[in-house]
């Protein structure tokens, strides 16, 4: 019996010796919300640290956790990070925030970068992406687009975030077409492969011809090809669900922002900021548009792309009204960002309210 | 708001869709729970259905051999609690609860490969003459053939456990196992046979959903399926036919909120996210206090551990 | 052929054995998993089971947060397994969980910013108040309308989530946060905050009445009238109605008590690990505490064993994600088969295995 006691521990000690002999100048955990598979948000920042591998090679170290609930369990994960030697962790959803801050006041040499938060602190960086600037682009081509004049938005849950893409849209939409509607479903979940197919059938049952998703799984997009309309690639391009039905996609690219942020640490020039980046720095990228698409409306996209990324002109530039017909920006005014971040107004022409 | 807008005929067309996989999914439950057997893995056999559905169908470019290998997928993994609960005699709640834990994490494994790809598309059968019915051509010949599959097998699985031999024999396990045992069936054997033919209904309903409805393979993608399934077959009162009036309430209200929304009804969506879950539990309420003198028409023998006396 | 005896007498030795085996069994199968996944089996299996525990690195803030995850799983585990016992099929503790957090999360942001010491005790009993409401629909449906509450409780488990939702993108908003969705967070209100009881290591009071319920339902459970009722019920409802029990009120209780529990890890819960409430606060503990209350025989001291078991499994398992890059998915299958191992041993601590002849 002694004699197997001893063999587990030699055996534990040799183990334990095994785990500690590589060594890279810089250790990066990556926290995920929902499994790298799910061809949406996490997947698109699993591609970013992909990214951050392929750059750094052997330098950098990089590791995952995935599907961690927000909360408790978050806070164990980043926690447990931190002890096992990771300098650096990205946290990769907005219900992070509180966690984060708690791990980061314990661990105060280990850097956190966290997406779509507003926290921050010495050792805590935000970074977000201004994906209503892409939302603009599509909503151009879908006014563009439709012949019904109807628009189908399916919705995830009613956030600043996810109401200043419908508003960028629609605005963009309306410019293209006058007589353009939006209808918009709320689904109330983020992942619900089922549920968005549903989504999006009732949509096109009620007239709309494009579809635009804020939800994280490609089936709106599956849906479309299968009934013949059109709709959009979100989080990731997409365009194998829809050869047909894809008119473009908005894309969330992390790898340069990854990449940089990792050299900076490597560099030791690393300092909290907080990032909110467009299509300018390609943080907000667009997926390539579908040929259907007449040679004019494409120019007219490219342009408001180039347009926007180059500052010369804004998604939310005035006049624009509140749904309740009250004056929000005037003439040549453009949003601020404290308004964009708390978004939760309609703008004149959007029907319906927003669930509260 | 027009409700004018929403056409009853495409919306009853498309509830039945949309009802197919949890119809699929309680069928086969509904066989498994007859014999007296409380399978709560039906997640976890659906999705593991909607996985090797999947495979089978991308590798062999044919999604009629994916749903076949998804309802043997699904049949496959219900084995595993067929020997739990039935050889070794574990408890079927707890063992339910883990086949759906092992079968989510299964599935996720088995489909890591399998992300981002786009199945061969499963065509829709052409019925002439039926199908130019009005208003019923469209509701109900106008769909792919697991659709037809469902609702036959629905209806055959009344006539099975109404009028074939085999099928009493299943409701007398289920009733009293240990009078069926006496009379000299063999319980394990037939609980296991149920076991396995619950579990490929509920793998072809996963599949339906891999291959079918949102052709995509995605990890998690039943979402909850699985326990609507389970929630039908309690509402029919393991009454095969019923199980048609729970899927199309669940089915239907779910559809017509997201219609009512495209509309632009002024209600709260979260009170309309409901009504699925809350119209089912009405329903049920009204169903159980119609009849008479509480004559619950729970098998007998339901979840409980079968030992041979000795 | 081999035959099932039933033991005439049950050995509390091989009764403690049979879950040690169907552990060694798990690790056999789980490291022939993990050898097939590309992974090192002897490591993988001592990062979940050992270094939790003993790992220099780790065992310090692991040790506690491995109670920490358990608390609510054995708080409503140990609920559940009373109703388990009568056959009251509760399955949807989860939404209970939710509602306890709501009501009690609800009832402190209405006094944020006052401090009181009165309030947590106060939002405590509305933990508990929330989760019985939400187990009383049940209750009252089965009671007076025979309605079935396995599909009632689960079907509240969806509309709970619901109106979870509709609390942190709506009433319960913080309306500090931005427009964010997502309550104020709680564990940062000095009154309302569910404080660590040792500092520095995550230990709350839930943890600390999650020990206390063990020892209070175990009495409760076998040396209390209640208790033997519950039993006889499960046992015989003939019997029980022969002796006195009313079997309405039974049910009533037996879904109040495990609502109520429910309830009541939800509030530590929020108050507590996870501060705020939000759309996805709830994490599955109201699922996972039925397995918990299986494993442990619904006994309270074998659901506090099978309750640490379960969070020493999850600590473990994160920790061979970001080690190992081992996904989280394989750890699901890990679990899957130690669940299975641990129920279907169970068969040998009630029967012997005979080889009959022929």
């Amino acid at each position: 019996m002694k004699k197997i006691i001893n063999f587990f521990l030699t055996l534990s000690g040799i183990l334990l010796l095994g785990s500690g002999v590589f060594a890279a100048d810089l250790k990066v955990g990556f926290v995920y919300v929902g499994p790298p598979g799910d061809f949406g948000w996490t997947y698109q920042h699993d591609q970013g640290r992909k990214a951050v591998e392929k750059a750094f090679g052997d330098r950098v170290e990089t590791t995952f956790a995935e599907n961690v609930p927000e909360g408790a369990d978050a806070e164990r994960v980043m926690t447990q990070m931190a002890l096992s030697g990771h300098d650096m962790i990205f946290a990769t959803s907005f219900g992070y925030m509180d966690p984060v801050m708690n791990v980061a006041a314990k661990f105060p040499n280990v850097k956190f970068e966290h997406a779509t938060g507003y926290k921050r602190a010495d050792n805590v960086s935000t970074y977000s992406a201004r994906f209503y600037e892409g939302r603009s682009v599509i909503g151009h081509i879908a006014g563009k687009m439709t012949k019904s004049n109807v628009v189908g938005y399916i919705a995830s849950f009613p956030i600043p975030e996810v109401v200043r893409g419908i508003n960028a849209a629609y605005l963009a939409a309306k410019a293209a077409n006058p007589n353009v509607k939006f209808k918009i479903v709320w689904v109330f979940t983020w992942f619900d492969p089922a549920k968005e197919a549903d989504a999006a059938n009732a949509l096109i049952d009620q007239g709309a011809d494009v579809l635009m998703a804020h939800t994280d799984s490609p089936s709106p997009l599956t849906v479309a090809e299968e009934r013949g309309v059109f709709a959009f690639g979100q989080a990731s391009d997409m365009l194998q669900f829809g050869p047909n039905a894809r008119l473009g996609s908005i894309i969330d690219d992390w790898d340069p922002y990854y990449i940089a942020r990792v050299q900076a640490a490597l560099d030791g020039t690393w300092e909290s900021t907080d990032t909110w980046d467009g299509l300018a720095p390609g943080m907000a990228a667009l997926g390539g548009f579908h040929e259907k698409i007449p040679m004019d409306v494409r120019a007219e996209a490219m342009n408001l792309a180039v347009a926007i990324a180059g500052g010369r002109t804004h998604s939310f530039t005035g006049p624009i009204n509140r749904q309740d017909g009250s004056a929000w920006l005037a003439e040549g005014e453009t949003a601020d960002d404290g308004t964009l971040l708390g978004m939760n107004f309609y703008v004149e022409g959007i029907e319906g309210d927003i669930p509260q | 708001m027009d409700f004018s807008s929403i056409d009853p005929v495409i919306l009853i067309a498309s509830l039945i869709v949309a009802s197919t996989p949890i119809l699929l999914a309680a069928t086969g439950e509904l066989i498994v729970e007859k014999s007296g057997v409380l399978n709560l893995g039906v997640e976890g056999m659906m999705i593991i259905g909607a996985i090797s559905g999947f495979i089978v169908c991308v590798e062999l470019n044919s999604p009629l051999l994916g749903l076949i290998g998804a309802a043997l997928g699904g049949g496959f993994l219900s084995i595993v609690f067929g020997i739990v609960t039935q050889v070794l005699r574990a408890n079927q709640v707890a063992s339910g609860l883990a086949l759906t834990m092992f079968g989510l994490g299964l599935a996720s494994l088995l489909g890591h490969s399998y992300t981002g790809i786009k199945p061969p598309y499963l065509s829709t059968p052409d019925i002439p003459f039926f199908s130019e019915i009005p208003i019923l051509g469209k509701i109900l010949f106008q769909h792919d053939f697991v659709v037809y599959f469902s609702i036959i097998s629905v209806c055959l699985v009344w006539y099975f456990f109404r009028a074939t031999r085999f099928g009493l024999i299943i409701k007398a396990i289920g009733e009293n196992q240990d009078s069926a045992h006496a009379l000299g069936y063999n319980v394990i054997k037939t609980r296991i046979l149920t076991i396995f033919i619950g579990g490929c209904f509920a793998g072809l309903a996963g599949g339906y959903l891999s291959l079918v409805r949102v052709p995509q393979w995605t990890e998690g993608m039943t979402a909850g399926a699985g326990w609507i399934a389970l929630a039908l077959v309690v509402f029919s009162s393991w009454k095969p036919l019923r199980l048609f009036v729970g899927a199309y309430i669940f089915g239907g209200f779910t559809i017509l909120q997201l219609n009512l929304q495209a509309i632009g009804i002024e209600l709260s969506v979260a009170l309309l996210s409901m009504t699925p879950y809350i119209v089912t539990i009405i329903a049920l309420v009204i169903i159980s206090s119609s009849k008479k003198q509480g004559g619950s028409s729970t098998p007998g023998s339901l979840g409980k551990v079968f030992m041979e006396a000795q | 052929m081999i035959k099932l005896v039933p033991r005439t007498k049950k050995s509390p030795i091989i009764s403690a054995i049979i879950p040690i085996l169907a552990v060694g069994l798990t690790m056999i199968f789980g490291g022939i998993l993990f050898w097939i996944l590309g992974k090192d089996p002897f490591e993988t299996i001592r990062m979940i089971f050992w270094d939790p525990l003993m790992n220099e690195t780790f065992a310090d803030y692991a040790r506690p947060q491995i109670l920490v995850k358990a608390a609510p799983l054995i708080l409503i585990a140990i609920g559940l397994s009373f109703g388990f016992r009568a056959n009251i099929w509760n399955i949807g503790a989860e939404g209970q969980f939710i509602m306890g957090a709501i009501f009690s999360g609800a009832l402190g942001l209405a006094f944020y910013p006052q401090e009181s010491v009165l309030l947590f005790p106060l939002m405590i009993f509305f933990g508990v108040i929330g989760g019985v409401f939400w187990a009383s629909i049940p209750a009252l449906l089965r009671t007076y309308f025979n309605t079935n509450e396995i599909l009632v409780s689960l079907m509240l488990v969806y509309v709970a989530e619901q109106v979870l939702a509709a609390a942190s993108i709506g009433f319960l908003r913080n309306p500090e946060g931005a427009g964010f969705p997502g309550s104020r967070n709680l564990s940062q209100y000095p009154s309302a905050a569910n404080l660590e009881i040792i500092s520095g290591s995550g230990i709350h009071w839930g943890v600390a009445t999650a020990f206390v319920s063990v020892i209070f339902f175990y009495i409760l459970l076998y040396k209390h009238k209640f208790g033997f009722q519950v039993s006889l019920s499960g046992m015989s409802p003939k019997a029980a109605r022969l002796s006195g029990v009313n079997p309405r009120l039974l049910v009533i209780l037996c879904l109040a008590l495990s609502g109520g529990l429910a309830g009541l890890a939800g509030m530590f819960e929020l108050t507590g690990p996870a501060g705020q409430i939000t759309i996805d606060f709830n994490v599955g503990y109201g699922f996972t505490a039925i397995i918990v209350a299986f494993l442990g025989r619904l006994n309270p001291i074998g659901i506090l064993f099978s309750g640490m078991l379960m969070a020493l499994t999850y600590v473990g398992g994160e920790l061979t994600q970001f080690m190992l890059n081992l996904p989280a998915a394989a750890i699901q299958v890990f679990q899957g088969m130690l669940l299975f191992f641990l129920l279907s041993m169970d068969l040998l601590v009630n029967y012997k295995i005979k080889l009959a002849r022929f």
